[in-house]
């Protein structure tokens, strides 16, 4: 059996603290148009996952127990679930996008990609 | 220091067959992320995230959300305490907070209906609905299981089986604005580049 301690006031406040400073970040970064494109994508998604984290071990505690690692376990195997749904989703629309062509769209694709 | 105190192997027991639960309901806002990101393109001509979205309304949503989260950990702390005046009165906070939120939520999908853009207008927005509306009804499922706790809490007071559900609630809680952080991201903030 997993023994969990408890927490204290200041491990909420720390999760709070550091939750809104991610948040408003990612926003910042957005509405005052700081970044863009690929940089601003990249940049929000890891706040994000950063955030996750923060939320993971200060609000529900997810660092705290001692072995065997349960909760863990069952986490980072829905997390490879929902990689391959994401990521297999996504491979197989952009495979079928391809694949799947207008003549016009063809025109437009070899255009942009070929130089015709 | 931290206070090492066991759980009851029940407690144990349960909370994690709950955090089990969680994590399929994390597989079902997966696929629906999923499907957001394949459709987030389709909007037959119509508005796409750019013209549609509002930020600073979904930031003051999100702070909500999160202060929401914080209370709601702010109750289990009273719960530990056994202090169930502190419980109920965090207990009502969050629920506000929470309530604002559906609330801001509610006026933005009805706004949008109004305006000709339902979920019928483009895949986009079909996706959209799905994705947000679904952490939506998440959202009042966990208002109206709120309320119910708070009315076994003036019944039965801090009884062990009522805070086996406040933990799992608190969990519940805590989860949901673990996905909103992705839904904020991906669909609001990736939506105006």
């Amino acid at each position: 059996m997993s023994v969990i301690p408890r927490s204290s006031l200041v491990t909420y406040v720390i999760g709070f603290v550091l939750s809104l400073l991610l948040t408003i970040s990612a926003f910042m970064l957005i509405m005052n148009h700081t970044l863009s494109g690929n940089e601003a994508i990249i940049a929000i998604v890891g706040l994000a996952v950063v955030q996750l984290f923060v939320q993971l071990f200060f609000f529900l505690h997810l660092g705290r127990e001692s072995k065997p690692y349960w909760n863990l376990s069952v986490l980072l195997f829905a997390a490879g679930v929902i990689a391959v749904i994401i990521g297999g989703s996504l491979w197989i629309m952009r495979n079928l996008d391809y694949n799947m062509m207008t003549p016009e769209e063809t025109k437009v694709y070899m255009h942009n990609h070929e130089g015709l | 220091m931290i206070d090492q105190i066991k759980a009851t192997t029940d407690d144990t027991r349960v909370t994690f067959g709950f955090w089990v639960y969680l994590m399929t309901d994390a597989v079902l806002f997966a696929s629906l992320f999923a499907t957001y990101a394949v459709l987030k393109g389709n909007t037959f001509g119509g508005p796409g995230g750019g013209e549609l979205f509002d930020l600073p309304f979904v930031l003051v949503e999100t702070l909500l959300l999160l202060t929401s989260s914080f209370t709601a950990g702010l109750m289990m702390l009273a719960v530990h305490a056994r202090r169930k005046t502190q419980v109920l009165a965090w207990l009502t906070v969050t629920f506000i907070l929470g309530l604002s939120f559906l609330a801001m939520e509610l006026s933005e999908f009805t706004q949008l209906v109004n305006e000709g853009n339902s979920w019928s207008r483009s895949g986009f927005l079909s996706a959209f609905f799905t994705l947000v509306g679904t952490h939506g009804l998440h959202i009042l499922s966990g208002l109206i299981w709120l309320v119910v706790l708070m009315t076994q809490i003036m019944r039965q007071g801090l009884a062990d089986s009522v805070i086996r559900r406040l933990t799992l609630f608190s969990m519940f809680w805590h989860f949901l604005d673990v996905i909103w952080i992705f839904i904020f991201t991906i669909v609001y903030l990736m939506g105006v580049l």
